[in-house]
Formats: C-alpha cells, structure tokens, sequence
C-alpha cells in the first residue's frame, strides 16, 4: 500500500509540474515578441542622451561590441560599445562602463564620445548612491552631467580632469563628493582608452564590412 | 456559525486580518518597494493576481493533492505564476518592470501567498477561495499604496522617508494608528452598549 501511495504522489507531482511548465511556455510564447521589441526600445532610449546632435543612419544597437575585461577601461566587468556611423563614416562611440568607487557599488555609465575625442554626452544608466545627495548626477534630477558635453581631454587637460574639490574644473554636488569624482574619474579613464584605441574600437566592424564588400 | 457575507469577508482582508497590518507577512518586499505610490501599486496588484490565481488552483486541485506533497505543489503553482506574472508586466509594463526590479520574482517568496494557500484555499471551494485572494490580495495592494504614496509625500519635505529606516517608521506608524483606531471604537462599543452586544459581535 504504501509503496503505490509514493507512486501515486509522484504521478501527480509529475503532472503538476508538467501543468505549471505547459503555463509558462505558454505565456512566454505570448510575451517573448513584445518584450524583445521592448529591451531594444528601452536600449534605444537609453542611448539617446550620448547621441545630441549626431548625425548618423545606422541603428545604433545593432553596431554594439563587447570588450572582455580586463581592460583599461573603467570597471572590472565586460564593457560594452556602441558604434556610430554615417554611411561608412564613424561618427562616434558609445561606451557603457561601470565607475567602480562609487559611495555604494558601481555606477553604470553611458559615455558617448565622437570622432575627434569630444564628449556626445554622458549618462547615468544605474547607480545605487543615496537618494537626494549622490543621485543627482541622474539627468532626471540635475543638470550635473551637462557639464562634460563637448569637453575632451584638451578641455581641460588630464590634469584638470577632477572635482573642484580636488583642484579640478569640475563641479562637485552639493552635499556630495564621492559620487561626482568617481564619474569624473572613469569619464576621463574612458576619454584616454578611446584616444589609445579609436582605430581598434571602430575597425572590429570596419574590417568584417570589407571583407563583404571585396 | 452563519456565512459571512461578502461585506464582512472585504472587512476581514482589508482592516481585521489584513496580511501587512495584522498577519505581518510579506514584510520584505512591502518594505523595500514602497518609496513610491506607483511602486506600491504596481507590486500589490502584481501579488493580488499571484493571490487569486493561486487559491484557484490550490482549491481546485485540494482533492487531487495528498497531504504529504503539498508544499511541493504549492511551491510549484506559486512559482509558474509569478514567472507568468514577471512576463506579462515585461512585456507589458516595462517601465513599471524596470523600477520594481527583482520585487517581481520574490513574489514567490511572499509567505501571505503560500500562508492563503495552506490556511484556506486547501480547506475551501473554489469561489470562495478567489474571493479570499481577492480580499487578502486587496488589502495588501492597499496598504502598499498607502505606504507608497505616505513616504512619497513625506520624502518632499523630509528625505528619510525614502530611505529603509522611512520603511519601518511608515509601516509601524500604520499600525499603530490602526491599533489606536480599533482601541477607540472598542472603548466606544463598550460604553454605548452593555456587554451582551459585545459578545455577539464577536
């Protein structure tokens, strides 16, 4: 009796779980198409604060590259890149990286840089600093991210490239330091790789196009 | 023991039993999501679908389940659902989605769920279960809207509010005035009426 009592709850724990997985395939047949166009949305989006100004034809998303850590870039896991180009021509690059000393864990930022080294743009897509002091480098909440459109490593130069605090030519928060010059930090450790590598960045892709075209 | 009406079980869930205010369950994610009105919203309606669908099935399969398997099941139930449930707000609610984060999938462990599941839908037909859902469910998104939209307009003059410990002052602060109010119209009920009353309210 009791050995057909196991089988008898096995079977039925058998044929609930085969319910419970028929429903999530189910539902993930329904949502899969919606929620892919969404990520690309939301991915888009989130790259339009690097793009003021730009002209470019390409869509952005699909130029993306990863870069394995370790690199010299900011942050200590894969970084991410986005290129832009206009016909054949690169026009910019995206970078996502993370600003590891934050005041609580790393800052995921969206550095956009063009062609010639200047600043597209510079955005904060996650952070975990404290709320009313360390996010108002969100461009939701201040204008403090403003600051670096259109600076490069001319201007200022390397040197210059701290908080004002710290002797450098840009503005801290108010009540908040921390956060501010470990953006300003990995901002200018990405403005220098990119000087270092802007043929490498841009020919991952140049290279396998020529390699079509010939 | 008469039935108790409609009215009475929306008393029960939303003000006497309430699983936030009085059951004390499901306190994690109450606490972590609830600094905006729109948060609060969102994951309570998020567990109230979780709550109804899940008391159906728990009821409907009561008699199929043999005592010994039924944590397993539920847990399985429980979790299906709110894999469905992450999916639908992705593929519908994305921005909503985005600012719940990982709230979403530790529905799962909102012991309100499995604490319904195992205290009446295992011992209850069907339609009474998802009006029990219903109601536990609606209590919950209740009082995580309250909080929500609480610590939302605290937090313009005073920022604790947003941080964790305005989590805590929030909801100790809602139950102690919903204890204050009980208290009141106990002593009220007292006075106005002799005890036989009491005693029949009950």
């Amino acid at each position: 009796m009791a050995e057909v009592s196991v089988i008898r709850s096995g079977l039925t724990l058998a044929l609930i779980a085969a319910v419970c997985t028929a429903l999530v395939a189910f539902t993930y047949r329904l949502t899969d198409e919606r929620i892919a166009a969404n990520e690309q949305a939301w991915l888009e989006q989130s790259l339009q604060p690097a793009l003021s100004g730009l002209f470019f034809d390409s869509g952005v998303s699909e130029s993306v590259m990863t870069i394995p850590a370790p690199h010299d870039l900011p942050g200590s896991d894969d970084a991410i890149v986005y290129r832009v180009y206009s016909g054949e021509t690169p026009v910019a690059a995206l970078f996502v990286v993370s600003a590891r000393d934050g005041y609580a864990g790393a800052i995921r930022l969206l550095v956009g840089i063009d062609i010639a080294g200047k600043l597209t743009g510079v955005h904060v897509l996650e952070h975990r600093e404290t709320p009313g002091l360390g996010d108002g480098v969100e461009s939701s909440k201040s204008d403090w991210v403003r600051q670096f459109d259109g600076r490069s490593l001319g201007d200022p130069a390397v040197e210059g490239w701290k908080i004002r605090r710290d002797g450098g030519a840009f503005d801290q928060l108010t009540g908040a330091s921390v956060t501010p010059r470990a953006i300003v930090k990995a901002v200018k450790e990405t403005l220098l790789y990119f000087e270092a590598n802007r043929e490498a960045v841009f020919l991952a892709v140049a290279g396998t196009d020529d390699e079509a075209d010939e | 023991m008469t039935r108790p009406t409609l009215i009475d079980r929306f008393k029960t869930g939303l003000w006497h039993e309430n699983p936030g205010l009085v059951q004390l369950l499901g306190l994690c994610p109450l606490l972590a999501v609830t600094s905006t009105f729109v948060n609060g919203l969102g994951l309570g309606v998020a567990t109230l679908s979780v709550l109804v669908v899940s008391n159906a099935l728990v009821s409907a399969t009561r008699r199929l389940i043999r005592s010994e398997i039924r944590i397993p099941i539920y847990v399985l139930i429980i979790a299906s659902l709110v894999t469905c449930t992450e999916l639908i707000f992705k593929a519908w609610f994305p921005a909503l989605d985005r600012s719940l984060g990982i709230f979403i999938p530790l529905i799962v462990t909102n012991c309100a769920i499995v604490a319904r599941a195992e205290v009446f839908a295992s011992r209850n037909p069907v339609g009474s279960s998802i009006v029990d859902g219903l109601v536990m469910g609606t209590g919950f998104a209740l009082l995580l809207m309250a909080i929500g939209g609480f610590r939302e307009l605290v937090s313009m003059a005073w920022l604790l509010a947003l941080l964790p410990p305005g989590a805590f002052f929030s909801l100790a602060l809602a139950i102690a005035a919903k204890n204050a109010i009980d208290g009141r119209r106990r002593h009220r009920r007292a006075h106005a009426q002799p005890r036989r009353s009491r005693l029949i309210n009950r």
